[in-house]
């Protein structure tokens, strides 16, 4: 690969996190302010207690502000699949294509029908009605999350497809494996739960404010008591659902969790780096420099967590790529091995088409036999050497780190605001309001931080061994993509800007104002 | 000629939702330029489909795309 591909490589890269992260800016305020809202409306639908439904209409229109302002951003994503990564769109089209298909044709036409009902249908429809359509709108944007994190997790563990030579593109065999993926669903749960927790430090956060200022005190009491108590159950499920999800990376991609962890020489019962500090004197994966300057370790729980037994292996990077170790596939086999598959599964790619063009029945059946054995590792092919196959290992091992301890934190913090709202004193606890107000931007950073660890975890593949991001790439200028990268960042830090500026105004003017 | 029922009625819904909006039509107003900026201004201009652009058939984006994957 030459400089200038690289660059072209990293630019596509960079423009596809710049538009991914600001993306995640919005959706997870919609996922979880979304249930909140419907529980709201619940409850007023319940008890017919009027302050119920104040409560439901104001985070309403901060929900319809956020929607308003994020819809259709994932879209650019979109755009980029087909002009800046060409090759990998036709090379996974039909198993990419048909949930994004069904996304945009199910799941967004629900959220739209219901959310005009939503919004414009207080009493002009049923109570009951208008309940259905607040939670079909949120059912209707969560599953729009669940068929793009389907098409994500299938690229993280490509599951239910079968490469086919003749058209150069991998052909879903078996849409439920996709779907139903142990990688698919655990994926979804963990990010619509992050979303959860967001919503609820963002209403817990609004709601700590208006008692700071010794505003709407009953408004802000009842959102914090319902806030806090979503938060809390939804960010123990985050906890449950990230340990399925480190369970997925161990068994499928373990160069991410050494990664994850720091971990460059395999052991038996591992511990977990609670906290830890890189040593950056480490400058390669075979030397013998210890890695950590500092590191504070919880025995066995590493193993524990990736094999559910206390005394199980767990591979180093160094190990993934030397091989030798027993997995579940029996014995891991080293980089050198998977390369030669590779190049092996990409000479009978070129032998077939040859074979075909000769029409050499027989020679182009050998050949497609043979790519089919060898498939399973086709992207190691492109890869010239071992460490290409190691992804930055201080952004993962730190946005790991800070998303977990991020994670406890809100734990702690929304089990200690339940415990406040029932005392009945948490409008007196002004470091504690103060800290759920200050704690709203750190939901986002958490939700970051996730993503950085699943995506830049992954390196260098698009597709979990059958594709690296180099073969995914269309011969385009760099320069273009540098132009459509600024004029991204323009559109989406304006678009963010309108957001925090609308959204701020309607937070002081308070459940009273107009929607 | 008059409108259905339920045609009038879903009309009358909207129109009425979108005569009280307050911050709504400033929304709306968002949206609206984003979705020009995005599908007019971005999609037509600095976003063509690569593959769409350059073949026309089925055919000739495989024999291209292999012939991309073979030669990287």
């Amino acid at each position: 690969m030459d400089l200038l591909d690289a660059s072209l490589v990293n630019w596509s890269r960079a423009q596809f996190a710049l538009t991914a992260m600001y993306h995640w800016l919005f959706v997870p305020l919609t996922l979880g302010l979304g249930v909140i809202m419907a529980i709201l409306e619940t409850l007023y639908y319940k008890t017919g207690n009027v302050e119920w439904k104040k409560a439901t209409k104001f985070w309403m229109t901060l929900f319809g502000v956020n929607f308003a302002i994020g819809v259709a951003t994932g879209i650019i994503l979109e755009f980029q699949f087909g002009t800046n990564w060409s090759n990998y769109s036709w090379f996974v089209g039909d198993i990419f294509g048909a949930p994004l298909a069904i996304e945009a044709i199910f799941a967004f036409f629900m959220e739209a029908t219901f959310i005009s009902i939503m919004f414009f249908g207080w009493n002009k429809v049923s109570k009951k009605f208008h309940l259905a359509s607040t939670w079909l709108t949120i059912f209707g944007a969560t599953l729009s999350a669940l068929w793009i994190l389907v098409a994500n997790a299938w690229m993280q563990y490509p599951v239910g497809m079968e490469f086919n030579p003749d058209t150069v593109r991998n052909e879903m065999i078996d849409f439920w494996s996709i779907l139903l993926s142990p990688m698919a669903l655990n994926k979804f749960l963990h990010t619509v739960l992050s979303g959860w927790v967001m919503g609820g430090l963002f209403v817990v956060g609004i709601s700590a404010w208006f008692l700071l200022k010794k505003r709407e005190i009953d408004f802000a009491l009842r959102s914090m008591k319902v806030g806090a108590i979503f938060g809390l159950v939804a960010s123990l499920l985050v906890a449950i659902t990230g340990d399925g999800s480190a369970y997925n990376v161990t068994q499928h991609q373990p160069m991410k969790l050494a990664a994850m962890e720091g971990l460059y020489e395999g052991k038996t019962g591992a511990g977990l780096v609670a906290i830890g500090v890189l040593n950056s004197d480490k400058k390669a994966y075979n030397d013998t420099i210890d890695p950590y300057k500092f590191k504070i370790e919880i025995p066995y729980m590493l193993s524990m967590l990736g094999y559910r037994d206390v005394n199980a292996f767990v591979p180093g990077i160094k190990n993934i790529i030397d091989g030798g170790y027993q997995n579940s596939d029996g014995v891991a086999l080293s980089f050198a091995e998977k390369q030669t598959r590779g190049k092996a599964a990409i000479q009978s790619l070129r032998d077939y088409q040859k074979a075909v063009v000769a029409k050499d029945t027989a020679s182009a059946l050998a050949h497609k036999a043979k790519l089919k054995v060898n498939y399973p590792y086709f992207g190691y092919g492109y890869l010239d050497n071992p460490k290409q196959l190691i992804p930055s290992i201080p952004t993962v091992f730190y946005s790991f780190h800070m998303m977990v301890i991020l994670g406890m934190y809100f734990i702690a913090l929304f089990s200690i605001l339940v415990f406040y709202s029932f005392k009945k004193e948490i409008d007196e606890t002004k470091w504690l309001l103060k800290a759920a107000l200050w704690s709203i931007p750190l939901g986002y950073v958490a939700g970051e931080l996730g993503w950085a660890v699943a995506e830049v975890g992954r390196q260098p593949w698009a597709i979990q061994d059958v594709l690296p991001v180099q073969a995914s790439i269309s011969s385009i200028s760099t320069q273009s993509v540098q132009i459509t990268f600024f004029l991204f960042l323009i559109l989406f830090t304006a678009l963010l800007v309108a957001e925090i500026r609308i959204m701020l105004n309607q937070i002081k003017k308070g459940p009273e104002a107009d929607h | 000629m008059k409108m259905p029922k339920f045609l009038n009625n879903t009309y009358l819904f909207y129109r009425d939702g979108f005569n009280k909006m307050s911050v709504g039509k400033t929304l709306w107003l968002i949206i609206a330029i984003k979705l020009f900026i995005m599908f007019v201004i971005l999609r037509l201009f600095f976003f063509p489909n690569f593959l769409n652009s350059n073949f026309d058939n089925d055919k000739s984006k495989a024999e291209y795309v292999r012939e991309q994957l073979l030669t990287k």
